[in-house]
Formats: structure tokens, sequence, C-alpha cells
């Protein structure tokens, strides 16, 4: 029973059997050496950062152990970023994932010119994220933007630089349209994968556009939806760095400086390493927490094809 | 402006693999954070420079913002990659005091390479502030400055204002600010750069009241703040109250303010007498007047503390280069070069030869105004209150004063709240810095 079950598993499968033994070693190295270089290196440097205290030149040291993990997690202003970063996360995920919904919906429907569109909605993923974050924040500069123009000739006092809520929606703007085209692919691939006939079906049994959208598609595309969504949360909690350095800089007052905009600032503006590098850590712990979910419960509902 | 950086970078090292295999220069890097107008003095300054001799080659590189370029420096140094020479904003100026082991003093570069430093031929208040208690200087002067009062001429015609009369005291400001926003003339009356340094440091100076204990943090030791003072208060609750109908308008943390002035938005304008270049770039019908002071004040106006930057020299350089820096500082020095960086960018002479000489060609005859920031903070001997103020972590005490001040501009906080919280938070992180 055993031995059929391996050898049917051999000849099924695609995988290469090397004769000699160091090979597969020597093909894995290069990888494992940027591993090793990229990943376990600067990692353990950061473990080990976390728990000195310094001046900022590195002259005079002192290991703390796990003081200034203490006091990061008794710090107000660190509790306030963790809040900060829940509410743009969330709120540039489902902005992307909405608006992306759309577009990839209205997309699938042209009858010509299909590519073009598609072709121009993918566009702004090229562009860099502080570029994308500079273009919004002149669109909305209160002095010179003409978007701001527009909005305060609506009689909305626009004023990013001291409103809280004003720079937020700025920041969640400038990172959601950048993520925009990413999920609009993924969107355009789910959609050509539901089966028309399904849809065709619906169709003669009299269900509407509306209806036809909501009780098929939809549900269809529901593993890229929960695929997209942890995608989304990632990059907004650690690919937007440039937008806010960009656009808001963590301000007014700390109310755009996200975690990992706070990392930056204790290390390199506040010149506190110890306490930048404690934050560090725990963000590498989130990150490992994201991926275990990721792989364990995302991606074998997620089918590619 | 990241993207600035990286180009000059990336012409750097291009000028710096093409000269390597062809000269045999000493090669000179100075690290700095100079844009606009300015920068341009820093390109013509290298390049004279280099012109002028031929055993070193200057090669300046553009890093950034004034924090960037200190953290490049800084993480360079940890690298072992420091350049030799990096310019330090004024706020830096006591995380580098803090690193001794890193940095050469710039008086020790000027005599092991045999040069005499006669400490006499600098502006005293200058040199003053860049040495250590037993007078040794630590850095050289490049960019000095001292906030001064910008205002638009057309916009106080308009306004109905005196056109060659500004605004000396801070009321004043704020009647011709009002007279501006009612009458229509500008959108906003009054905005300014830089709140930290004009409105709580310079305030504190130019009004003779105490910023923080210790001489403000330049004796060292256990420093408290002091801008919770009554007349602090009074000084932000105006400036709130302005805030509210949009007669003042706050522009940023640095210097953002400078675009509104010079979209024509804002009549009044504080800022850095560095800030010259571009003003007079733009074409603008500008005035310049004194840094406005408070009249509640006895000793009001005192004298104003330096700002801008300095040149630090970092440590465990080669002899040979040690040499190049202080053959650029000695050109630095000379009385033409100083006059060019003076007249073309607004900064202060850091030489007294310098300062006659402009002051012998008419210039400031021609440009009237142009003096001010220099008799701004060489008027009165200086006071405790008025050295200049210094801190181990000053930009993110900096950072704090900002946020407690952006809340109160928003309408969150009243300003006694908001100087308080500033004082408890600062307090509380300078308690900490001085434990590392």
């Amino acid at each position: 029973m055993g031995d059929t079950w391996i050898a049917r598993k051999i000849s099924l499968s695609p995988r290469v059997v090397f004769p000699n033994k160091i090979l597969p070693f020597l093909l894995v190295a290069p990888q494992l050496a940027i591993t090793l270089v990229f990943f376990y290196w600067p990692a353990g440097q950061a473990l080990y950062q976390s728990m000195l205290r310094q001046d900022p030149f590195g002259l005079r040291t002192k290991f703390v152990w796990f003081a200034n993990f203490r006091k990061v997690l008794a710090d107000p202003a660190y509790l306030n970023s963790i809040k900060v970063t829940v509410v743009f996360s969330l709120a540039t995920a489902i902005v992307a994932m909405c608006v992306a919904l759309l577009l990839a919906v209205m997309a699938e429907k042209a009858v010509r010119g299909k590519g073009l569109y598609r072709t121009l909605l993918i566009w702004p993923y090229a562009v860099a994220p502080a570029i994308a974050g500079m273009l919004w924040l002149f669109l909305f500069n209160p002095s010179i933007g003409s978007l701001a123009y527009l909005l305060r000739s609506l009689g909305i006092a626009w004023d990013p630089l001291l409103n809280g809520t004003h720079a937020m929606i700025l920041l969640v703007s400038a990172a959601a349209w950048k993520q925009i085209s990413y999920n609009f692919l993924f969107f355009v691939a789910g959609l050509q994968a539901v089966p028309k006939t399904l849809i065709e079906a619906a169709a003669m049994d009299g269900a509407g556009e509306t209806k036809r959208f909501w009780t098929i598609v939809f549900p269809l595309l529901a593993p890229t939806t929960f695929f997209l969504l942890v995608v989304n949360t990632v990059y907004a909690l650690f690919d937007t760095f440039g937008i806010v350095h960009a656009v808001t800089g963590g301000g007014p007052g700390k109310t755009t400086e996200t975690l990992v905009y706070k990392v930056y600032n204790d290390g390199f503006v506040n010149l506190i390493l110890g306490d930048s590098a404690a934050q560090s850590v725990i963000l590498m712990a989130i990150v490992i927490a994201l991926t275990a979910i990721q792989f364990r419960y995302v991606e074998r509902k997620v089918h590619y094809g | 402006m990241k993207f600035f950086g990286f180009a000059a970078g990336i012409a750097a090292t291009l000028t710096l693999l093409s000269t390597t295999s062809a000269f045999a220069v000493t090669q000179i890097s100075w690290w700095h954070a100079m844009t606009g107008a300015n920068a341009e003095v820093v390109a013509k300054i290298s390049k004279d420079f280099n012109a002028s001799q031929s055993d070193y080659e200057l090669i300046p590189v553009f890093k950034g913002t004034y924090p960037e370029t200190l953290n490049a420096g800084i993480a360079a140094f940890r690298a072992g990659q420091a350049p030799d020479i990096l310019q330090v904003f004024d706020v830096g100026t006591g995380v580098m005091m803090a690193a001794e082991g890193a940095i050469k003093p710039a008086a020790d570069v000027l005599t092991s390479a045999g040069m005499t430093f006669d400490k006499s031929q600098y502006l005293p208040g200058i040199v003053g502030y860049y040495s250590k208690p037993d007078g040794t200087m630590l850095s050289f002067p490049y960019n000095s400055s001292s906030p001064i009062l910008y205002y638009n001429k057309d916009i106080f015609q308009k306004a109905g204002l005196d056109v060659n009369n500004p605004p000396k005291t801070w009321n004043e400001v704020w009647e011709a600010a009002k007279k501006i926003k009612t009458s229509g003339a500008a959108s906003c009356g009054y905005t300014s750069t830089w709140l930290t340094w004009i409105h709580l440091e310079n305030f504190a100076a130019w009004n003779d009241v105490s910023w923080a204990t210790q001489q403000n943090g330049l004796a060292g030791g256990d420093v408290e703040l002091k801008i919770n003072a009554p007349i602090f208060v009074n000084h932000f609750q105006a400036l709130a109250d302005l805030a509210k109908d949009g007669t003042f308008k706050y522009g940023g943390r640095t210097s953002e303010a400078k675009q509104i002035f010079l979209a024509g938005e804002c009549g009044i304008f504080t800022e850095s007498s560095g800030g010259l270049g571009d003003i007079v770039k733009s074409g603008m019908n500008y005035g310049i007047g004194q840094l406005p002071y408070d009249t509640d004040a006895k000793g009001a106006p005192q004298n104003t503390t330096p700002g801008g930057a300095s040149l630090w020299v970092f440590g465990n350089k080669s002899d040979e280069e040690y040499k190049g820096v202080a053959a650029f500082f000695a050109y630095l020095s000379k009385t033409d070069v100083q006059e060019y960086l003076h007249q073309k960018s607004g900064y202060l002479p850091v030489t007294l030869a310098a300062y006659e000489a402009t002051k012998k060609s008419g210039f400031y005859d021609k440009n009237p105004g142009r003096e001010t920031p220099i008799l701004q903070m060489t008027g009165k001997a200086p006071t405790d209150n008025s050295k200049g103020v210094r801190l181990p972590n000053l930009p993110q005490v900096r950072d704090i004063q900002n946020e407690e001040l952006e809340k109160m501009l928003a309408g969150q906080q009243t300003a006694q709240q908001a100087l308080d919280n500033a004082v408890t938070r600062g307090n509380a992180a300078i308690k900490e810095a001085l434990e590392n």
C-alpha cells in the first residue's frame, strides 16, 4: 500500500531527483546566502540593537535587556501610532479594493478598447510611492494645489497641514490610488474566470444585472477578494513609508504617524536607536504573523488559474 | 528632495571616479543641505576654491534637508565612511558636541595645519555659539542667519499701510495682518517659517526672557524648559486667535511657509535672513524689517541668536585631508569670499573684515535692510537668555513643540495647554537623553 503510494507520487510529480548529493545544496546556496545576508543578518542586528541604549554615534553603549520594549509599549505615542496604523491600513485597503472592483467590472463591460482601458488603469502601479505622494501633495497643497482650490471654492476649509482628518484623507487617497492598479489586475483575472454559462443561465431566469453581480460574480470572486485584503493590508502597513514621508511627515501633531514612520522618526530624526530597533522588532513579529496567516488560511483557498 | 540628493550623489561619484585616475590631488568631501539660491553659492565657492589651488579638490554633495544631512553623516560615521566635512544645522550642534570622539575641533584642524586661528577676526556671537565652554571652536561657521521680518510692499500699499514703515512689535504685526485681511489686499495677513526657532528660541532671546534653565542649556546639566511663562502664552494665544479666521496662516514645521509668501498670499512673513536669496530671485517688491519684539518685555529688543549651520570635521582622517580642510576654511574666511556669501545668500558674514568691507562698498545703502540681521545679532552684549539654546536632543524637543503647536493652531487646545504639554513632554525627553 505504502509502496504504491510512493511510486504513484514519484511518477506523478515533476520532481527532479539528483544522483549527486552535494549539487542540490550548491544550487540553493545562492538563495540561502541572499536570505542570510539580507534578512537574517539585519534582523539579528535589529534584535541586538533593540536591547541596547546607545548615543547616536555609537560611542557609548549599554546593554539593557528588554527595557526598550517596556518603554515603547508603555509610550502613549506608540499606542496612538497603532491606532493611526489600523485606521490608515483598513481605509486604504477598503478604498483601493472597492474602486478597483468597480473599475474592473466596468472595464470588463467595455465592448471596444478593453485592452487600452486595462493598460491605462495598470499604469499607476509603476509609480514610486514617494512620487505618488508628491503628486497628491501638489494636487491638494492648500496654496498651489488645483484640487485644493476646487475644494475651497466648494466651501470646504481644506487644510491638511493642521486638520488631522484632512491629512489622513490625503494619505489614504495617495496610498489607495497607487494600489488600485494592482487590485484591478487581480479582479480582472478573477472576473474572467467566472463561467459565462452561470451568468447567462441567471439572465435567462430573469435576474437583473445587479442581482447577477451580487449573487453570482461577487461570491465567486471571494477568494481573490480575501487574498487582496491581506496583500493590501500588508502594503498599507509596510510599503507606504515614502508616501507618509512625502505628504505629511507624520503630522499634524501625530495624527498620521504610522508604526513604520515612527520607527524612522525615533531612529533617524530623534536618534533614539534602541527604541527604534525595539519597534522594528515588534513590526517584524507582526509581519511574521501576517505571513503565517496568509500561508495557513489564504494561500490554499486562492485559485490562480 | 530625495531624488535630487540621489542625483547629486551619482554626479559626485562620477566626478570622483573620473578624477581619481587623472590627478594626484587629495579629495575633500563636503556634505551639505543647501538648496535653491544657496546651493548655487556652494557650487560657486567650491569651484573657485578648486581653481585657486591644485593640491586639493573639494567635492560638495547635497544630502537633503538639514536633518537628513545630519543623519546621513551619523550613519556614514557608524559605517566608517564619514565625509571630511559635514554641514550641521544649529539644532544639531548639541548632538555633535556630545560626540567628542567622532569629530576633530575646527580650531585643531587649523592649528595642526600650521595656521593661526585668530578668534578676534570673527563675529563673536557666532563663534561663541559654536565653541566649547572653554573657548575651543568646535565647528566652522558657514552660514549664519537671524530671523527677520519680510513684507510685500504691493500688499502693504493696497491695504493702506505705510510701505516704508514695517511693524516693529508683535502687536503692530497683528494689527497690520488684520488690516491686510479685512481690506482684502491679500487672503492672509501673516505667515512664518520655523515657529520653534523664531517664535520660541529667538522670541525668548530677543525679549530677554528665559527659554530654559542653565542658560538655555549652554551651561549643561539638568535643563528644564521655561516656555510656558505668561509672555509665551500670551504671544501664542494671539497667534492661535489669528489662525481661526486665516489672518495667520500656518505653512509647516520648517521653511514651507516661504512658498505662501512668495505666492503673494500673505503680506507679512518672518523667516531666516538666509531665505533672502529666493525672495530676491522671485522679483517681488519686498521690504525688510527687524524681528518684532513684545512690548511686555522689559529688555526688548535684546539680541537674536544665530541660526543656520556650521561645518564639522570628522575625526580619523589623514593629515593630507585635514590640511585640505584647513586650506578650505582659510579660503572661506577670505574677505571677498565672505562678502560674496553674505551679499548673494543673505547669510551673515562670519568675519568682521567682510562686514566692514561690505559696509564700505555701499551695499547696505543700496540694499537697506540687509544689515538688519547683523545689527540684530550684534547690537547688544548677549545675556544669559540670548546666547543661544543647546540640548543634546533639540531636534526631538522641537518636534514635540511643533506637535503641540499644531494642535493649538487646529483649535484643539489653548496656548496655555499647548505650552504646558510641550514643557512636560520636552523635559521628560531631555531627561531621558541625558541618561543615554
